[in-house]
């Protein structure tokens, strides 16, 4: 279940590739292949690790608060297939 | 509205997002249907440093997975060595064999490699109809190789099963034998390549058998299809997959000779795209080949245009239409209204364009004394 | 698992203003690794 409250970042074993249309994650872990069709989406992804919450990260980012929502389902998705996942701290 | 996703990866993709890579023609079995005609090694294969250098460029483009086939791609002798330059260098494998390989000893190491997923082939859930296709014998190694798997824990193995006349009727047991094992069970389409060419007409499903397995499938979308029957879209809601063909779009092939075709179903001049060993490699081949970028340009119905269906089935599989002498802007042979079988009866006996003998070993012949 | 999972629909309210942020966004979708054609 995502928490946006809490940090998050790209697993280590995701690649995500640019493309014309936003950009792929593959998981090398888990053989899934995501389609990220969103430059915004792709951004926030690259830059989840620097923010101490989700939240954060979305304030952060050049994307309208009325397309949070739709970003945070596609996160919760993105969470359920691996591509990112709660940091722990060390 | 972004444009869907279909539409922009019909366009192509600046690299592939992954390929098949064909290592050898060598193979210690004749399977009657063999897509790539393989049996005997060709001289010209890449070395193992042309080898390396092309995953290297494959590590490059960052092509996420390769899927490494043949011919019997463990017959190589550097196969372990260029399935550890892959993953070491970031680039996930999947390999097809038909399991004579498969020992106590190999099943462990490859249950110690990560990023490897391992293909058994078999055409049958038991040994005389798998054998009649694959030879006296195939079934039992590729069970042995399966029971290797299984006791050196490699964990989830996925069983490629090419779908014919003679085992659609199978499909149950083919689930029970992947469910028995914890694997990943794989139908694929037979296409007329290759060998396939030669008995196609006998051996393709038939019009009932096909719309069997497209409500087998819509049942069981845990179960892989390669994506390969998205001609069988038009019969209702479409399957899981892209449901399009990506030949030279976002997948090729490279062939053991470092041919780059647009797919394992094309082997013929027609769809040879360059070769990784022209000046720009693997890369200039994927990015400027004629032939890519025409597979890239928009399509138009052509034949297909006054159907309801194209939207669903893109028309089909070139490679069917191919290689059974029909136009590529028109209906597949095996099109689920019928207009392919219409088409087919208008194609002239032999005018299909022929696969060629490949590197099939030949057949034995027959030798007879004659006494005076 | 070649399952597509369409995801991420923006149900915010409408708003005269807010009509283009009213649609569906299509952010992700998954396709198996061995969803396409053309490989083994």
């Amino acid at each position: 279940m995502l928490d946006t409250a809490a940090p998050y970042e790209l697993h280590p074993q995701v690649a995500l590739r640019p493309e014309p249309f936003g950009a792929l994650a593959y998981h090398y872990g888990n053989r899934r292949l995501t389609f990220v069709r969103a430059n915004e989406l792709v951004e926030l992804l690259r830059d989840l690790g620097a923010h101490d919450s989700v939240d954060d990260a979305l304030a952060a980012s050049d994307v309208v608060p009325a397309r949070w929502p739709a970003f945070r389902n596609a996160l919760a998705n993105l969470e359920a297939s691996e591509v990112i996942r709660a940091r722990t701290a060390h | 509205m972004p444009a869907p996703l279909t539409e922009e990866l019909k366009r192509g993709l600046d690299a592939p997002i992954c390929l098949t890579w064909e290592l050898t023609y060598g193979c210690n079995l004749a399977c009657v249907h063999c897509l790539s005609s393989s049996g005997r090694r060709d001289p010209r294969e890449l070395s193992t440093g042309e080898c390396k250098a092309v995953i290297d460029e494959l590590r490059e483009l960052q092509v996420f997975y390769v899927n490494i086939g043949g011919g019997e791609p463990t017959i190589r002798p550097d196969f372990y060595e260029l399935v550890d330059h892959c993953v070491g260098t970031g680039v996930g494998v999947k390999f097809s064999t038909n399991g004579s390989t498969i020992t106590p000893a190999t099943a462990a190491r490859l249950a110690g490699t990560d990023y490897v997923d391992v293909q058994i082939s078999v055409d049958g859930a038991d040994a005389a109809t798998n054998d009649a296709v694959r030879g006296d014998g195939s079934f039992a190694m590729a069970r042995r190789a399966m029971d290797n798997l299984a006791a050196a824990n490699f964990g989830p193995f996925k069983i490629s099963v090419v779908m014919t006349r003679h085992n659609v009727a199978q499909l149950d047991a083919f689930e029970a034998l992947a469910g028995s094992y914890g694997a990943q069970l794989r139908l694929t389409r037979l296409r007329p390549s290759g060998r396939g060419a030669d008995t196609w007409h006998e051996l393709h499903p038939t019009n009932e058998q096909q719309v069997q397995l497209y409500r087998w499938l819509l049942d069981r979308p845990d179960v892989l299809t390669g994506d390969s029957f998205f001609h069988l879209s038009a019969l209702g809601e479409p399957l899981p997959g892209l449901n399009l063909c990506g030949a030279g779009r976002v997948v090729c092939l490279i062939d053991p000779v470092g041919d780059v075709y647009a797919c394992p179903f094309v082997l013929h001049d027609e769809f040879r795209a360059g070769s990784v060993r022209d000046v720009g490699g693997f890369t200039s081949v994927w990015r400027s080949s004629p032939l890519f970028l025409s597979l890239r340009e928009p399509t138009s119905a052509g034949a297909c245009a006054s159907c309801g269906s194209y939207d669903a089935c893109q028309g089909g599989c070139m490679a069917a239409k191919f290689f059974t002498g029909l136009p590529l802007d028109g209906p597949d042979p095996e099109c689920v209204k019928g207009h392919g079988e219409l088409a087919l009866a208008g194609v002239a006996a032999g005018s299909a364009p022929s696969p060629g003998p490949g590197h099939s070993k030949p057949r034995p012949v027959a030798v007879t004394f004659r006494r005076k | 698992m070649s399952d597509t999972v369409i995801a991420a629909s923006d149900d915010v309210a409408t708003d005269a203003a807010d009509e283009d942020l009213v649609e569906e966004e299509l952010l992700v979708e998954e396709v198996s690794i061995d969803g396409m054609c053309g490989v083994y």
